[in-house]
């Protein structure tokens, strides 16, 4: 099967206070950055995953985003599937 | 009467449970490790406070699709007794036992100290020995505590008197001070603070004794 690899983005919905985000940015002003106006510190999850097709990689990644890697009630997640699936021989087989 | 309680890895508080329950209450007890599926004699489910799993990803995310789990939301969905103490609590909103979600202290603090809860006991059956709005005091020990739900959800708790417990002076930033809640068939509690470091006057109060006696009742 192929091998996909997907990165997840996992951020704070927007409604949520992000007190490190708030932390980080108060840091960039002592830092001599004053124009920083919003931060929000989120996670990203890189992952490869062996799938039918495209199709089928996509519905399982996003069943993972939902269920694990994200908590919908604080958090909204992104899914990029990258390019082309890996040969066999750049997935190190 | 028999308790179990869920020892994942990472568990911290389950000695001091089972030192409560056992020690000071007068119950049985039984460890359940995660692995476990086993619940048969068992009365109640306590789920301890700790860091399951490191709580890698967010607080009680992997602990849960643990086996033990699986057991334990069957119980709870045939009305058997749980409560979630600290991790406890977030694992239960994370399996959805429990609405809502625990989310980093508003301060970032990490926060060790006793706190003012009022009780409002509602359904909740953990709760009943205790009077409408009387105040005590439970420590608590978190650096994500602070609940977070959106408004609806919110009202919908309002509504049915499920925000059992809140703090009378806010420590972490919680939506509408909660400390703690309880499904709406009142068997499900999941609460911040920890009733088990409140059952001796030696060791801080005994204001949590009289929710782990509720089994007895």
């Amino acid at each position: 099967m192929p091998l996909f690899q997907a990165r997840v983005q996992v951020s704070l919905r927007p409604s949520v206070l992000d007190p490190a985000g708030e932390a980080t940015r108060a840091a960039a002003a002592r830092l001599g950055i004053d124009g920083v106006r919003r931060l929000r510190i989120g996670k990203a999850i890189e992952l490869e995953l062996e799938a039918a097709d495209a199709l089928a990689a996509r519905q399982q990644i996003e069943l993972l985003s939902d269920r694990l890697l994200a908590n919908p009630v604080i958090e909204n997640w992104q899914v990029e599937v990258l390019g082309n699936p890996l040969s066999d021989e750049e997935a190190g087989q | 009467m028999s308790v179990g309680i869920v020892v994942f890895p990472g568990s911290n508080c389950d000695r001091d449970v089972r030192w409560a329950l056992e020690g000071c209450v007068g119950l049985t007890t039984r460890f359940l490790w995660h692995e476990e599926q086993d619940l048969s004699g068992l009365d109640a489910v306590v789920i301890p406070g700790g860091f399951s799993y490191g709580d890698y990803l967010r607080c009680g995310a992997i602990a849960r699709f643990s086996p033990v789990l699986e057991a334990v939301k069957a119980f709870a969905d045939s009305g058997g007794p749980v409560l979630g103490i600290c991790n406890g609590f977030q694992v239960l909103t994370e399996m959805g036992l429990l609405p809502g979600a625990l989310t980093r202290n508003a301060r970032l603090h990490f926060i060790c100290e006793t706190s003012e809860l009022t009780v409002q006991p509602g359904p909740c059956r953990w709760l009943q020995a205790y009077g409408a709005a009387e105040r005590i005091a439970l420590p608590i020990a978190h650096g994500e505590g602070r609940f977070q739900c959106d408004d609806r959800q919110l009202a919908d708790l309002e509504a049915h008197g499920q925000i059992v417990l809140r703090y009378s002076r806010n420590p972490n930033g919680s939506v509408a001070d909660v400390a703690g809640l309880c499904n709406r068939q009142g068997n499900v509690l999941g609460l911040m603070p920890h009733p088990e470091r409140a059952c001796d006057p030696a060791t801080g109060g005994q204001d949590g004794r009289r929710l782990l006696a509720s089994l007895l009742a």
